[in-house]
Protein backbone atom coordinates (compact mmCIF):
# COMPACT_ATOMS: atom_id res chain seq x y z
CA UNK A 1 0.00 0.00 0.00
CA UNK A 2 1.54 3.23 -1.07
CA UNK A 3 -0.42 5.96 0.64
CA UNK A 4 0.20 9.62 1.08
CA UNK A 5 1.97 10.94 4.15
CA UNK A 6 -0.58 12.15 6.66
CA UNK A 7 1.62 13.30 9.53
CA UNK A 8 5.19 14.43 9.03
CA UNK A 9 7.23 14.93 12.19
CA UNK A 10 10.51 16.69 11.51
CA UNK A 11 13.20 16.98 14.14
CA UNK A 12 10.74 17.69 16.92
CA UNK A 13 12.18 18.45 20.34
CA UNK A 14 10.28 19.51 23.42
CA UNK A 15 12.03 20.93 26.43
CA UNK A 16 10.17 21.63 29.64
CA UNK A 17 11.60 24.48 31.59
CA UNK A 18 10.62 24.60 35.23
CA UNK A 19 12.02 26.74 37.98
CA UNK A 20 14.32 24.05 39.22
CA UNK A 21 15.23 22.06 36.17
CA UNK A 22 15.12 21.56 32.45
CA UNK A 23 13.69 18.34 31.06
CA UNK A 24 14.26 17.26 27.50
CA UNK A 25 11.05 15.29 27.12
CA UNK A 26 11.34 14.63 23.36
CA UNK A 27 14.49 14.97 21.33
CA UNK A 28 15.07 15.11 17.59
CA UNK A 29 12.05 13.07 16.71
CA UNK A 30 11.66 12.53 12.98
CA UNK A 31 9.13 10.13 11.49
CA UNK A 32 6.01 10.08 9.43
CA UNK A 33 2.64 8.41 9.53
CA UNK A 34 0.92 7.37 6.33
CA UNK A 35 -2.71 7.85 5.56
CA UNK A 36 -4.78 5.13 7.16
CA UNK A 37 -1.90 3.79 9.16
CA UNK A 38 -2.19 2.52 12.73
CA UNK A 39 0.92 3.47 14.70
CA UNK A 40 1.47 2.56 18.33
CA UNK A 41 3.97 4.36 20.54
CA UNK A 42 5.49 2.42 23.44
CA UNK A 43 8.18 3.26 25.93
CA UNK A 44 8.93 3.39 29.62
CA UNK A 45 6.92 5.69 31.83
CA UNK A 46 8.08 9.28 31.52
CA UNK A 47 9.86 8.79 28.22
CA UNK A 48 7.85 11.49 26.48
CA UNK A 49 4.97 9.68 24.79
CA UNK A 50 2.28 12.04 26.00
CA UNK A 51 4.48 15.01 25.17
CA UNK A 52 4.92 13.74 21.62
CA UNK A 53 1.18 13.26 21.21
CA UNK A 54 0.44 16.75 22.47
CA UNK A 55 2.89 18.14 19.95
CA UNK A 56 1.05 16.22 17.22
CA UNK A 57 -2.31 17.54 18.39
CA UNK A 58 -1.29 21.17 18.18
CA UNK A 59 -2.26 21.59 21.83
CA UNK A 60 1.21 22.68 22.74
CA UNK A 61 4.04 23.82 20.55
CA UNK A 62 7.26 21.92 20.09
CA UNK A 63 10.35 23.72 21.33
CA UNK A 64 11.93 23.13 17.95
CA UNK A 65 11.08 21.17 14.84
CA UNK A 66 7.86 21.00 12.92
CA UNK A 67 4.77 18.88 12.50
CA UNK A 68 2.93 18.89 9.19
CA UNK A 69 -0.55 17.49 8.73
CA UNK A 70 -1.28 16.78 5.06
CA UNK A 71 1.65 18.99 4.20
CA UNK A 72 0.34 21.88 6.25
CA UNK A 73 2.35 23.26 9.17
CA UNK A 74 0.60 22.60 12.48
CA UNK A 75 0.37 25.62 14.75
CA UNK A 76 -2.85 25.10 16.64
CA UNK A 77 -5.45 22.36 17.21
CA UNK A 78 -7.30 21.33 14.05
CA UNK A 79 -10.71 20.40 15.41
CA UNK A 80 -12.03 19.18 12.08
CA UNK A 81 -9.10 17.01 11.21
CA UNK A 82 -7.57 15.76 14.42
CA UNK A 83 -9.45 13.97 17.18
CA UNK A 84 -7.96 13.38 20.60
CA UNK A 85 -8.90 10.53 22.90
CA UNK A 86 -7.57 11.09 26.39
CA UNK A 87 -6.67 8.84 29.21
CA UNK A 88 -9.51 8.41 31.75
CA UNK A 89 -12.23 8.93 29.10
CA UNK A 90 -12.54 12.60 29.99
CA UNK A 91 -16.31 12.69 29.76
CA UNK A 92 -17.90 15.69 31.46
CA UNK A 93 -19.59 14.21 34.53
CA UNK A 94 -22.45 16.72 34.48
CA UNK A 95 -23.49 15.77 30.96
CA UNK A 96 -25.18 12.61 29.85
CA UNK A 97 -23.40 10.39 27.37
CA UNK A 98 -25.25 11.82 24.40
CA UNK A 99 -24.69 15.38 25.64
CA UNK A 100 -21.00 14.59 25.88
CA UNK A 101 -20.98 13.36 22.32
CA UNK A 102 -22.80 16.51 21.26
CA UNK A 103 -20.34 18.82 23.02
CA UNK A 104 -17.86 19.13 20.12
CA UNK A 105 -20.73 19.90 17.74
CA UNK A 106 -21.90 22.65 20.10
CA UNK A 107 -18.41 24.08 20.37
CA UNK A 108 -18.12 24.12 16.60
CA UNK A 109 -21.69 25.42 16.28
CA UNK A 110 -22.55 22.62 13.89
CA UNK A 111 -25.66 20.47 13.66
CA UNK A 112 -25.21 17.06 15.25
CA UNK A 113 -24.60 14.35 12.69
CA UNK A 114 -27.35 12.08 14.02
CA UNK A 115 -26.82 9.33 11.51
CA UNK A 116 -23.13 8.95 12.26
CA UNK A 117 -23.63 9.25 16.02
CA UNK A 118 -26.33 6.59 15.94
CA UNK A 119 -24.19 4.28 13.91
CA UNK A 120 -21.20 4.75 16.19
CA UNK A 121 -23.27 4.24 19.33
CA UNK A 122 -24.49 1.03 17.79
CA UNK A 123 -21.02 -0.27 16.97
CA UNK A 124 -19.84 0.74 20.44
CA UNK A 125 -22.70 -1.15 22.06
CA UNK A 126 -23.89 2.00 23.78
CA UNK A 127 -27.42 2.09 22.41
CA UNK A 128 -29.82 2.61 25.26
CA UNK A 129 -27.25 4.39 27.42
CA UNK A 130 -27.47 7.76 25.69
CA UNK A 131 -29.11 9.38 28.68
CA UNK A 132 -26.90 7.87 31.33
CA UNK A 133 -24.40 10.02 33.16
CA UNK A 134 -20.74 8.96 33.05
CA UNK A 135 -20.97 8.08 36.74
CA UNK A 136 -23.50 5.43 35.82
CA UNK A 137 -21.36 3.80 33.12
CA UNK A 138 -18.61 1.22 33.47
CA UNK A 139 -15.00 2.12 32.73
CA UNK A 140 -15.11 0.37 29.37
CA UNK A 141 -18.35 2.06 28.39
CA UNK A 142 -16.90 5.46 29.26
CA UNK A 143 -13.88 4.78 27.08
CA UNK A 144 -16.06 3.67 24.21
CA UNK A 145 -18.13 6.80 24.75
CA UNK A 146 -15.08 9.02 24.49
CA UNK A 147 -13.99 7.23 21.31
CA UNK A 148 -17.46 7.73 19.88
CA UNK A 149 -17.23 11.41 20.79
CA UNK A 150 -13.98 11.75 18.86
CA UNK A 151 -15.13 9.67 15.88
CA UNK A 152 -18.41 11.54 15.58
CA UNK A 153 -16.38 14.51 14.37
CA UNK A 154 -15.14 12.27 11.58
CA UNK A 155 -11.52 13.41 11.95
CA UNK A 156 -8.87 12.13 9.57
CA UNK A 157 -6.42 11.59 12.38
CA UNK A 158 -7.08 10.06 15.76
CA UNK A 159 -4.55 10.60 18.55
CA UNK A 160 -5.06 8.32 21.53
CA UNK A 161 -3.18 8.59 24.81
CA UNK A 162 -3.34 5.33 26.73
CA UNK A 163 -7.09 5.23 26.35
CA UNK A 164 -7.38 1.77 27.87
CA UNK A 165 -4.69 2.18 30.51
CA UNK A 166 -7.10 2.13 33.40
CA UNK A 167 -9.03 -0.93 32.31
CA UNK A 168 -8.67 -4.54 33.41
CA UNK A 169 -7.17 -7.07 31.00
CA UNK A 170 -10.47 -8.51 29.75
CA UNK A 171 -12.12 -5.17 29.13
CA UNK A 172 -8.96 -4.05 27.47
CA UNK A 173 -9.02 -6.94 24.98
CA UNK A 174 -12.64 -6.17 24.27
CA UNK A 175 -11.76 -2.51 23.69
CA UNK A 176 -8.92 -3.48 21.37
CA UNK A 177 -11.27 -5.57 19.26
CA UNK A 178 -13.78 -2.76 19.22
CA UNK A 179 -11.17 -0.26 18.13
CA UNK A 180 -9.91 -2.53 15.35
CA UNK A 181 -13.46 -3.09 14.17
CA UNK A 182 -14.02 0.64 13.96
CA UNK A 183 -10.66 1.26 12.39
CA UNK A 184 -11.10 -1.40 9.74
CA UNK A 185 -14.33 0.29 8.76
CA UNK A 186 -13.14 3.86 8.75
CA UNK A 187 -9.40 3.56 8.10
CA UNK A 188 -8.55 6.62 10.09
CA UNK A 189 -4.92 7.44 10.67
CA UNK A 190 -4.26 6.51 14.30
CA UNK A 191 -1.39 7.28 16.65
CA UNK A 192 -1.96 5.28 19.79
CA UNK A 193 0.15 5.63 22.94
CA UNK A 194 0.25 2.69 25.30
CA UNK A 195 2.18 1.16 28.16
CA UNK A 196 1.30 -2.32 27.01
CA UNK A 197 3.64 -3.78 24.42
CA UNK A 198 1.27 -6.60 23.54
CA UNK A 199 -1.54 -4.15 23.01
CA UNK A 200 0.70 -2.20 20.66
CA UNK A 201 1.66 -5.25 18.62
CA UNK A 202 -1.92 -6.45 18.49
CA UNK A 203 -3.22 -3.16 17.14
CA UNK A 204 -0.49 -1.59 15.08
CA UNK A 205 0.89 -1.62 11.59
CA UNK A 206 4.04 -0.16 13.06
CA UNK A 207 5.28 0.22 16.62
CA UNK A 208 7.49 3.13 17.58
CA UNK A 209 9.70 2.34 20.53
CA UNK A 210 10.88 5.34 22.50
CA UNK A 211 13.87 5.56 24.78
CA UNK A 212 13.69 7.80 27.81
CA UNK A 213 15.49 10.99 28.81
CA UNK A 214 15.74 12.45 26.34
CA UNK A 215 12.77 10.84 24.60
CA UNK A 216 14.00 9.61 21.26
CA UNK A 217 12.61 7.24 18.71
CA UNK A 218 14.89 4.27 19.29
CA UNK A 219 13.34 1.67 17.03
CA UNK A 220 10.52 1.06 14.59
CA UNK A 221 8.97 -2.38 14.40
CA UNK A 222 6.82 -3.37 11.45
CA UNK A 223 3.95 -5.62 12.44
CA UNK A 224 2.52 -7.32 9.41
CA UNK A 225 0.09 -9.80 10.83
CA UNK A 226 -2.88 -10.07 8.49
CA UNK A 227 -6.12 -8.33 9.33
CA UNK A 228 -8.70 -8.77 10.66
CA UNK A 229 -6.77 -9.97 13.68
CA UNK A 230 -8.26 -11.96 16.50
CA UNK A 231 -7.35 -12.18 20.11
CA UNK A 232 -5.53 -15.51 19.82
CA UNK A 233 -2.86 -13.77 17.80
CA UNK A 234 -1.08 -12.96 21.03
CA UNK A 235 -0.24 -16.64 21.55
CA UNK A 236 1.51 -17.10 18.24
CA UNK A 237 5.27 -17.61 18.39
CA UNK A 238 5.97 -14.72 16.06
CA UNK A 239 3.92 -12.37 18.21
CA UNK A 240 5.76 -13.48 21.32
CA UNK A 241 9.07 -13.08 19.58
CA UNK A 242 8.31 -9.45 18.67
CA UNK A 243 7.01 -8.86 22.17
CA UNK A 244 10.23 -10.14 23.71
CA UNK A 245 12.46 -8.07 21.52
CA UNK A 246 10.54 -4.85 22.17
CA UNK A 247 10.44 -5.59 25.86
CA UNK A 248 14.20 -6.00 25.93
CA UNK A 249 14.51 -2.66 24.20
CA UNK A 250 12.27 -0.86 26.65
CA UNK A 251 13.75 -2.57 29.70
CA UNK A 252 17.26 -2.09 28.43
CA UNK A 253 16.80 1.58 27.81
CA UNK A 254 15.36 1.93 31.28
CA UNK A 255 18.14 0.23 33.22
CA UNK A 256 21.01 0.99 30.88
CA UNK A 257 20.61 4.74 30.81
CA UNK A 258 23.53 6.95 31.52
CA UNK A 259 25.23 6.04 28.29
CA UNK B 1 -5.16 31.44 21.11
CA UNK B 2 -3.71 30.71 24.50
CA UNK B 3 -2.26 27.34 23.73
CA UNK B 4 0.91 28.23 25.57
CA UNK B 5 -0.44 28.52 29.03
CA UNK B 6 -1.52 24.89 28.83
CA UNK B 7 1.87 23.75 27.75
CA UNK B 8 3.38 23.71 31.14
CA UNK B 9 0.60 21.96 32.87
CA UNK B 10 -0.02 19.08 30.61
CA UNK B 11 1.52 15.76 31.13
CA UNK B 12 1.29 15.28 34.84
CA UNK B 13 -2.20 13.84 34.53
CA UNK B 14 -0.83 10.44 35.20
CA UNK B 15 0.07 11.49 38.69
CA UNK B 16 -3.68 11.46 39.34
CA UNK B 17 -3.50 14.52 41.53
CA UNK B 18 -6.22 16.28 39.63
CA UNK B 19 -8.96 16.85 42.08
CA UNK B 20 -12.37 16.18 40.61
CA UNK B 21 -14.00 19.08 42.35
CA UNK B 22 -15.16 18.92 45.91
CA UNK B 23 -13.17 20.07 48.85
CA UNK B 24 -11.77 23.53 48.43
CA UNK B 25 -10.49 25.86 51.08
CA UNK B 26 -13.80 25.33 52.71
CA UNK B 27 -14.69 21.72 53.03
CA UNK B 28 -18.11 21.04 51.55
CA UNK B 29 -18.57 17.69 53.12
CA UNK B 30 -18.71 19.19 56.59
CA UNK B 31 -21.55 21.56 55.76
CA UNK B 32 -23.36 20.00 52.86
CA UNK B 33 -22.79 16.41 53.74
CA UNK B 34 -25.39 15.86 56.40
CA UNK B 35 -27.57 13.04 55.26
CA UNK B 36 -31.10 14.04 54.52
CA UNK B 37 -33.88 12.28 56.36
CA UNK B 38 -35.60 9.90 53.98
CA UNK B 39 -39.18 8.77 54.05
CA UNK B 40 -42.08 9.82 56.23
CA UNK B 41 -41.06 7.64 59.12
CA UNK B 42 -37.63 9.19 59.48
CA UNK B 43 -38.91 12.72 59.09
CA UNK B 44 -41.63 12.01 61.66
CA UNK B 45 -39.09 10.70 64.16
CA UNK B 46 -36.87 13.75 63.70
CA UNK B 47 -39.84 16.03 64.37
CA UNK B 48 -40.96 13.93 67.31
CA UNK B 49 -37.51 14.21 68.89
CA UNK B 50 -37.57 18.00 68.45
CA UNK B 51 -40.95 18.17 70.17
CA UNK B 52 -39.66 16.03 73.04
CA UNK B 53 -36.59 18.26 73.47
CA UNK B 54 -38.62 21.46 73.51
CA UNK B 55 -41.22 19.99 75.86
CA UNK B 56 -38.50 18.77 78.18
CA UNK B 57 -36.94 22.22 78.20
CA UNK B 58 -40.32 23.73 79.04
CA UNK B 59 -40.80 21.38 82.00
CA UNK B 60 -37.28 21.85 83.31
CA UNK B 61 -37.83 25.59 83.29
CA UNK B 62 -41.11 25.13 85.16
CA UNK B 63 -39.66 22.72 87.73
CA UNK B 64 -36.65 24.86 88.45
CA UNK B 65 -38.80 27.99 88.70
CA UNK B 66 -36.53 29.77 86.24
CA UNK B 67 -37.64 33.32 85.74
CA UNK B 68 -38.48 34.50 82.25
CA UNK B 69 -35.70 37.10 82.30
CA UNK B 70 -33.15 34.34 82.92
CA UNK B 71 -34.45 31.95 80.30
CA UNK B 72 -37.79 32.36 78.48
CA UNK B 73 -40.05 29.33 78.19
CA UNK B 74 -40.45 27.82 74.71
CA UNK B 75 -44.23 28.26 74.95
CA UNK B 76 -43.80 31.95 75.69
CA UNK B 77 -41.54 32.36 72.69
CA UNK B 78 -43.92 30.48 70.44
CA UNK B 79 -46.89 32.48 71.69
CA UNK B 80 -45.02 35.72 71.07
CA UNK B 81 -44.02 34.54 67.60
CA UNK B 82 -47.62 33.97 66.66
CA UNK B 83 -49.29 36.92 68.33
CA UNK B 84 -46.62 39.61 67.90
CA UNK B 85 -45.32 38.67 64.48
CA UNK B 86 -47.13 41.33 62.43
CA UNK B 87 -46.57 44.09 64.95
CA UNK B 88 -43.11 43.42 66.37
CA UNK B 89 -41.16 41.22 63.99
CA UNK B 90 -42.35 41.64 60.43
CA UNK B 91 -40.83 45.05 59.77
CA UNK B 92 -37.36 44.36 61.22
CA UNK B 93 -37.35 41.06 59.36
CA UNK B 94 -37.99 42.78 56.04
CA UNK B 95 -35.26 45.30 56.83
CA UNK B 96 -32.72 42.59 57.54
CA UNK B 97 -33.78 40.55 54.52
CA UNK B 98 -33.49 43.59 52.29
CA UNK B 99 -29.99 44.61 53.37
CA UNK B 100 -28.87 41.00 53.38
CA UNK B 101 -29.97 40.33 49.81
CA UNK B 102 -28.68 43.63 48.50
CA UNK B 103 -25.31 42.96 50.08
CA UNK B 104 -25.28 39.38 48.87
CA UNK B 105 -26.12 40.31 45.29
CA UNK B 106 -23.55 43.11 45.11
CA UNK B 107 -20.86 41.14 46.92
CA UNK B 108 -21.29 37.92 45.02
CA UNK B 109 -21.45 39.66 41.65
CA UNK B 110 -18.16 41.39 42.33
CA UNK B 111 -16.68 38.23 43.85
CA UNK B 112 -17.65 36.04 40.93
CA UNK B 113 -16.37 38.60 38.41
CA UNK B 114 -13.04 38.83 40.21
CA UNK B 115 -12.81 35.04 40.21
CA UNK B 116 -13.32 34.99 36.45
CA UNK B 117 -10.75 37.73 36.05
CA UNK B 118 -8.00 35.99 38.02
CA UNK B 119 -8.72 32.78 36.15
CA UNK B 120 -8.33 34.44 32.77
CA UNK B 121 -5.36 36.52 33.88
CA UNK B 122 -3.53 34.34 36.41
CA UNK B 123 -0.86 37.01 36.86
CA UNK B 124 -3.36 39.25 38.66
CA UNK B 125 -3.89 36.67 41.34
CA UNK B 126 -0.90 37.64 43.45
CA UNK B 127 -2.05 41.25 43.55
CA UNK B 128 -5.65 40.54 44.44
CA UNK B 129 -5.28 37.57 46.80
CA UNK B 130 -3.76 39.40 49.79
CA UNK B 131 -6.73 41.73 49.99
CA UNK B 132 -9.15 38.89 49.62
CA UNK B 133 -7.46 37.01 52.45
CA UNK B 134 -7.61 40.10 54.65
CA UNK B 135 -11.29 40.57 53.84
CA UNK B 136 -12.12 36.93 54.49
CA UNK B 137 -10.35 36.83 57.83
CA UNK B 138 -11.43 40.22 59.22
CA UNK B 139 -14.90 40.33 60.79
CA UNK B 140 -16.67 42.94 58.70
CA UNK B 141 -18.84 44.03 61.62
CA UNK B 142 -15.71 45.78 62.85
CA UNK B 143 -16.01 48.20 59.95
CA UNK B 144 -19.53 49.27 60.81
CA UNK B 145 -18.73 52.19 63.13
CA UNK B 146 -16.36 53.60 60.54
CA UNK B 147 -18.80 53.05 57.67
CA UNK B 148 -21.55 54.73 59.67
CA UNK B 149 -19.42 57.82 60.09
CA UNK B 150 -18.99 57.95 56.36
CA UNK B 151 -22.40 56.86 55.09
CA UNK B 152 -24.77 57.64 57.91
CA UNK B 153 -27.19 55.34 59.67
CA UNK B 154 -29.17 54.13 56.67
CA UNK B 155 -28.85 50.88 54.80
CA UNK B 156 -25.66 51.82 52.95
CA UNK B 157 -23.03 51.00 55.58
CA UNK B 158 -24.63 47.64 56.30
CA UNK B 159 -24.98 46.72 52.65
CA UNK B 160 -21.31 47.54 52.14
CA UNK B 161 -20.27 45.44 55.12
CA UNK B 162 -22.38 42.50 53.95
CA UNK B 163 -20.93 42.75 50.44
CA UNK B 164 -17.46 42.75 51.91
CA UNK B 165 -18.33 39.68 53.96
CA UNK B 166 -19.93 37.66 51.15
CA UNK B 167 -17.92 38.73 48.09
CA UNK B 168 -14.49 37.43 49.10
CA UNK B 169 -15.95 34.09 50.17
CA UNK B 170 -17.66 33.68 46.81
CA UNK B 171 -14.52 34.84 45.03
CA UNK B 172 -12.11 32.52 46.83
CA UNK B 173 -14.23 29.43 46.35
CA UNK B 174 -15.14 30.17 42.74
CA UNK B 175 -11.56 30.97 41.78
CA UNK B 176 -10.40 27.73 43.33
CA UNK B 177 -13.09 25.87 41.46
CA UNK B 178 -12.17 27.49 38.14
CA UNK B 179 -8.49 26.88 38.68
CA UNK B 180 -8.92 23.26 39.67
CA UNK B 181 -10.73 22.44 36.48
CA UNK B 182 -9.14 19.29 35.25
CA UNK B 183 -6.47 20.26 32.71
CA UNK B 184 -7.45 17.35 30.49
CA UNK B 185 -11.00 18.68 30.26
CA UNK B 186 -9.67 22.07 29.21
CA UNK B 187 -7.42 20.37 26.68
CA UNK B 188 -10.42 18.46 25.39
CA UNK B 189 -12.26 21.71 24.78
CA UNK B 190 -9.26 23.24 23.09
CA UNK B 191 -8.80 20.23 20.86
CA UNK B 192 -12.29 20.93 19.55
CA UNK B 193 -11.37 24.55 18.98
CA UNK B 194 -13.27 26.04 21.91
CA UNK B 195 -12.78 29.75 22.53
CA UNK B 196 -11.86 31.01 25.98
CA UNK B 197 -15.51 31.99 26.50
CA UNK B 198 -16.76 28.56 25.44
CA UNK B 199 -14.25 26.89 27.73
CA UNK B 200 -15.68 28.95 30.57
CA UNK B 201 -19.28 28.33 29.77
CA UNK B 202 -19.11 24.66 28.89
CA UNK B 203 -16.29 23.37 31.05
CA UNK B 204 -14.88 25.67 33.72
CA UNK B 205 -18.13 27.01 35.07
CA UNK B 206 -20.00 23.71 35.36
CA UNK B 207 -16.90 22.10 36.80
CA UNK B 208 -16.58 24.81 39.43
CA UNK B 209 -20.30 24.99 40.17
CA UNK B 210 -20.25 22.80 43.29
CA UNK B 211 -17.53 25.00 44.76
CA UNK B 212 -19.27 28.18 43.68
CA UNK B 213 -22.39 27.01 45.48
CA UNK B 214 -20.36 26.35 48.63
CA UNK B 215 -18.87 29.82 48.28
CA UNK B 216 -22.37 31.26 48.13
CA UNK B 217 -23.51 29.20 51.09
CA UNK B 218 -20.64 30.14 53.35
CA UNK B 219 -20.65 33.71 52.05
CA UNK B 220 -24.37 34.03 52.83
CA UNK B 221 -23.89 32.71 56.33
CA UNK B 222 -21.06 35.24 56.83
CA UNK B 223 -23.37 37.84 55.34
CA UNK B 224 -26.20 37.09 57.76
CA UNK B 225 -23.74 37.23 60.62
CA UNK B 226 -22.57 40.62 59.44
CA UNK B 227 -26.12 41.86 58.82
CA UNK B 228 -27.36 41.03 62.30
CA UNK B 229 -24.10 42.10 63.93
CA UNK B 230 -24.16 45.44 62.13
CA UNK B 231 -27.75 46.06 63.20
CA UNK B 232 -26.72 45.44 66.77
CA UNK B 233 -24.04 48.09 66.49
CA UNK B 234 -26.37 50.86 65.44
CA UNK B 235 -28.77 52.27 62.90
CA UNK B 236 -32.03 51.40 64.65
CA UNK B 237 -33.19 48.84 62.10
CA UNK B 238 -33.52 45.14 61.61
CA UNK B 239 -33.54 42.00 63.71
CA UNK B 240 -30.16 42.74 65.30
CA UNK B 241 -31.47 45.99 66.62
CA UNK B 242 -34.50 44.20 68.06
CA UNK B 243 -32.21 41.78 69.91
CA UNK B 244 -30.53 44.69 71.65
CA UNK B 245 -33.83 46.45 72.24
CA UNK B 246 -35.70 43.50 73.79
CA UNK B 247 -32.79 42.41 75.92
CA UNK B 248 -32.34 45.91 77.28
CA UNK B 249 -36.01 45.86 78.31
CA UNK B 250 -35.54 42.31 79.61
CA UNK B 251 -38.39 41.12 77.37
CA UNK B 252 -36.84 37.74 77.02
CA UNK B 253 -39.67 35.92 75.25
CA UNK B 254 -39.60 38.56 72.51
CA UNK B 255 -35.83 38.33 72.49
CA UNK B 256 -36.15 34.54 72.10
CA UNK B 257 -38.66 35.00 69.29
CA UNK B 258 -36.25 37.23 67.35
CA UNK B 259 -33.50 34.71 67.93
CA UNK B 260 -35.70 31.96 66.52
CA UNK B 261 -36.39 34.09 63.45
CA UNK B 262 -32.68 34.75 62.91
CA UNK B 263 -31.90 31.05 63.33
CA UNK B 264 -34.66 30.12 60.89
CA UNK B 265 -33.20 32.55 58.41
CA UNK B 266 -29.79 30.89 58.76
CA UNK B 267 -31.17 27.41 58.42
CA UNK B 268 -33.17 28.64 55.43
CA UNK B 269 -29.97 29.79 53.72
CA UNK B 270 -28.32 26.48 54.44
CA UNK B 271 -31.29 24.47 53.16
CA UNK B 272 -31.62 26.59 50.05
CA UNK B 273 -28.03 26.06 48.97
CA UNK B 274 -28.10 22.41 49.90
CA UNK B 275 -31.13 22.09 47.65
CA UNK B 276 -29.40 23.98 44.83
CA UNK B 277 -26.35 21.82 45.25
CA UNK B 278 -28.40 18.67 45.01
CA UNK B 279 -30.23 19.96 41.98
CA UNK B 280 -27.36 21.38 39.92
CA UNK B 281 -24.26 19.71 41.16
CA UNK B 282 -25.35 16.23 42.07
CA UNK B 283 -22.70 14.75 39.76
CA UNK B 284 -20.07 15.84 42.24
CA UNK B 285 -21.39 13.67 45.07
N1 LIG C 1 4.91 20.28 32.55
C1 LIG C 1 6.08 19.67 32.70
N2 LIG C 1 7.10 20.31 33.28
C2 LIG C 1 8.30 19.71 33.43
N3 LIG C 1 8.56 18.46 33.05
C3 LIG C 1 7.58 17.76 32.46
C4 LIG C 1 6.28 18.33 32.26
N4 LIG C 1 5.52 17.40 31.67
C5 LIG C 1 6.28 16.32 31.51
N5 LIG C 1 7.52 16.53 31.97
C6 LIG C 1 8.62 15.58 31.93
O1 LIG C 1 8.79 15.17 30.61
C7 LIG C 1 9.05 13.78 30.55
C8 LIG C 1 8.08 13.12 29.61
O2 LIG C 1 6.77 13.19 30.15
P1 LIG C 1 5.53 12.51 29.42
O3 LIG C 1 4.33 12.77 30.24
O4 LIG C 1 5.49 12.92 28.01
O5 LIG C 1 5.93 10.97 29.52
P2 LIG C 1 5.07 9.69 29.11
O6 LIG C 1 5.91 8.87 28.23
O7 LIG C 1 3.75 10.07 28.59
O8 LIG C 1 4.93 8.96 30.50
P3 LIG C 1 3.76 7.96 30.97
O9 LIG C 1 3.95 6.70 30.23
O10 LIG C 1 4.04 7.79 32.43
O11 LIG C 1 2.47 8.63 30.69
C9 LIG C 1 9.01 13.28 31.97
O12 LIG C 1 10.32 13.14 32.44
C10 LIG C 1 8.31 14.35 32.73
O13 LIG C 1 8.83 14.45 34.03
MG1 LIG D 1 1.73 9.80 29.26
Amino acid sequence: MAQATRIQITDVSKIYQTETKTVEAVKNFTESVKDGEFVCVVGASGCGKTTLLWCLSGLHPATSGTVHIDGELLTKPLPDRIGMVFQDSNLLPWRTLIENIELPFQIKKKAVNRKLVDELLDVAGLKGFENSYPGELSGGMKQRGSIVRALAQDPEVLLMDEPFGALDAFTREEMNLFLLKVWERTRKTIVFVTHSISEAIFLADRVWVMSPRPGRLSRIVDVDFPRPRDIDLQFEPKFIEILKSIREDVEGSKSGKGQ
Amino acid sequence: MATDNLADKIPDFNSATVNQGGNGPVDVSAIAGIRRAKGLKEIASVIALAIVVVTLLEFILIWTHTEAYVFPKPTAIIRSLFTDFPTLYWKPLTQTVQTFFLGLIIGSTIGLSLAVLVTLKPGLDIFISPYIIILVTTPMVALIPFLMLKFGFGMTPRVIAISLATGPMVMINSATGFRRTNAELIALGKSYGATEFQLFRKIRFPFALPMIIVGFMVGSIFGLLTAVGAEMVGGGMGLGNRLIYFSSLVQMSQFGAVLVIVATFGVGIYSFFTFINRKWASWDA
